[in-house]
């Protein structure tokens, strides 16, 4: 699409992403054990979007951090920033073994995302719905320069009640940004949630997201957010698409790839215990280890 | 961000009878196109303010580098934040009671922590805003940007200074408040005086007592320092345009040379200028004060000379305040 490409890599085959995504969960939650803080439920539900991001879809060079033309991800739920370390070390940006000190002082691995100290992050977040903003100002920019970078940011569903969102959309649609993505990772929980009595299913957070992007002006795909061949059709609907910014709705469950995990608030963060570990890297190494036919 | 060198002599003022009343807010739009002139990285961006920040100037002028975000300040900050990581140089057209509350999450998450270089622009700030009353009005801006880390925080008094800051703000990397003025106001200052971030500007060196003021009070703190040398009263006169990085060094000068520190802004008297001087001096000299400001309360629309009078803004009241702290006496020795 660019002139500029720095993709050296040949492109991954959705079995390489699988695989990429069970190493990248596993790292999830093994931090976040070591850590003794951070959250689970949302990088996990973010994990195969974020490896598709960054192993297929972004224009990016780990080398070249800063580099000018590169493609900007905004991590806009900046809560589930392991899940972006995890894969932002797994592409190469910095040590795996540096999510060791995530959360630890000093570490450039904040507990919400902090551009200011680790270069590869576009910008910082961690205050729900400011993520957008900045994404669209990026795009704006990219238009004036002349310049052929994409911009993406991933929201959250429940991040979504926030007004300035909406506030982005409006304007992004207006000025026909199509550089930018928004990625909206529906997962259908946020931290606790509209209560309802008994057990840990509750109401969808924020209603049919899709409607309510095209109702602003945006362009609106859906996909199934843990399915690699459905996020890679999902990206390529998103660049294709002039004259409107994209929104992917992405259905995916929070806590994904770890059976107890999946679907509870409770473990929106939570810190598992030595056995939960060992329970939850039992099963991602299973996932990671079959065959899946290649795609 | 550090401070410059204190100016220990002061500084020449206009001719009494050539101080031009200009409003600030028109100095502002013709410095941005001015400045865009020799900067094209520099884009304004506005909250449906344009012709009462006076930003249409400049959306007349350089309509490519003007772009009217609607009335939603807080995705405005969130887009000037995208466009500084790209290397434009956004400066934010809205009023500074907007800015400095609904956006203040966003000025401090994208703005200030990463320290992207935004240039925050509140217009109509303090008391005189076009009889708009207390939801218009701006009584905590220089509080909330002076107590936020790594933001610069500038209140001009004329259109000559701030013309002046403008230029340092472009030369000044990161984020910098900007308190502006809607009503004209008299020229202090010769054509040729510049600004020096961080530096206060010594106007009058009277040896009783010392008016430290800032923005537009500073006028009427000149004002004041007349009435007083009517009662054989000669005050220092110290302005500081700076409010944060605070000129610490010209501040404890004043008391030092005076033993009695009056500040006047207009602003409240918790947090903005009466706050800065209170804490440096208590820390290196503590002096015998009044604050001259907004005494922790909201406004109300009217006329000008009817706000200045009953909120106790006027030279006057600068005057009253300079006497009483000489009445009280300076500590025994
Ligand atoms: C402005 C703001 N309010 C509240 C929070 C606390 N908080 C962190 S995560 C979260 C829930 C987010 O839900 P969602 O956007 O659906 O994210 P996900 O389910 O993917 O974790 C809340 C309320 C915050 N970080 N920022």
């Amino acid at each position: 699409m660019t002139e500029t490409v720095a993709i050296a890599q040949p492109r991954p085959s959705l079995a390489d992403l699988r695989r990429r995504s069970a190493e990248a969960r596993g790292l999830i939650v093994a931090a976040v054990h070591k850590a003794g803080a951070g959250h689970l439920g949302g990088p996990l539900s973010a994990t195969d979007l974020l490896v598709a991001l960054y192993f297929d879809a972004l224009n990016v060079d780990p080398e070249r951090p800063r580099w000018d033309e590169r493609d900007r991800f905004i991590l806009s739920k900046g809560h589930s920033s392991i899940g972006l370390y995890a894969v932002l070390a797994l592409r190469g940006y910095f040590p795996v073994a540096e999510l060791d000190t995530f959360d630890q002082i000093d570490s450039r691995l904040q507990g919400h995302p902090d551009m200011s100290k680790l270069p590869g992050l576009d910008m910082s977040t961690g205050s729900l719905g400011q993520g957008l903003s900045p994404g669209v100002g990026m795009a704006l920019g990219a238009r004036l320069k002349g310049a052929s970078f994409r911009t993406w940011v991933m929201l959250g569903d429940g991040e979504l009640q926030e007004g300035q969102i909406w506030e982005a959309a409006f304007v992004a649609a207006r000025y026909e940004l199509d550089s930018v993505t928004a990625i909206v990772d529906c997962n259908g929980l946020p931290q606790f949630g509209w209560p309802e009595t008994g057990g840990f299913t509750r109401e969808r957070s924020f209603d049919d997201p899709g409607a309510k992007f095209a109702a602003f002006g945006w362009h609106v795909v859906e996909c199934d957010g843990h399915d690699h061949g459905a996020i890679r059709d999902a990206f390529a609907a998103a660049v294709a698409h002039k004259g409107q910014p994209t929104c992917i709705v992405a259905q995916t469950v929070k806590g994904k790839g770890v059976s107890f995990m999946e679907r509870d608030f409770n473990w929106h963060a939570k810190v598992p215990t030595d056995d939960h570990l060992a329970t939850a890297l039992a099963e991602i190494e299973a996932i990671r280890a079959q065959p899946g036919e290649e795609g | 961000m550090s401070a410059s060198p204190t100016v220990t002599a002061p500084v020449a003022l206009r001719p009494i009878d050539d101080r031009p009343e200009v409003p600030m807010r028109d100095a502002w739009g013709k410095g941005l196109v001015a400045l865009a002139a020799e900067y094209p990285e520099l884009v304004v961006l506005d909250g449906d303010l344009a012709n009462s920040t006076r930003a249409d100037l400049f959306a007349a002028a350089v309509p490519d580098r003007f772009f009217e975000l609607g009335i939603a300040e807080q995705n405005m900050v969130g887009m000037a934040a995208g466009l500084a990581t790209v290397g434009y140089v956004p400066w934010i057209s809205t009023f500074a009671a907007f800015l400095a509350k609904r956006a203040l999450d966003q000025i401090r998450v994208v703005v200030a922590q990463p320290g992207l270089n935004v240039k925050l622009c509140g217009s109509y700030s303090g008391i005189l805003t076009g009889k708009t009353g207390k939801t218009h009005q701006s009584v905590e801006d220089l509080a909330v940007f002076r107590a936020m880390p790594g933001v610069a925080t500038i209140a001009p008094a004329d259109a000559i200074e701030l013309r002046s800051a403008m230029r340092a703000m472009m030369e000044t990397l990161g984020p910098v408040y900007l308190r502006l003025t809607r009503d004209p106001s008299p020229t202090i200052f010769p054509d040729d005086y510049a600004f020096r971030l961080g530096a206060g500007v010594l106007l009058c060196d009277g040896e009783d007592v010392a008016l430290i003021s800032t923005g537009v009070q500073t006028v009427r703190a000149l004002d004041a320092a007349d009435l007083l040398a009517a009662d054989g009263i000669a005050a220092t006169v110290l302005h500081l345009p700076t409010i944060k990085p605070l000129d610490t060094a010209a501040v404890v000068a004043a008391a030092e040379r005076t033993g009695a520190v009056v500040t006047a802004e207009d602003h409240s008297i918790i947090g903005g200028l009466g706050g800065a001087v209170a804490e440096a001096l208590a820390e290196t000299r503590p002096t015998p004060m009044r604050r001259v400001g907004w005494r922790d309360t909201y406004g109300e629309s009217g006329p000008n000379d009817a706000l200045l009078e009953k909120y106790g803004l006027t030279a006057a009241h600068v005057a009253a305040a300079a006497r009483e702290v000489l009445g009280a006496g300076r500590p025994a020795s």
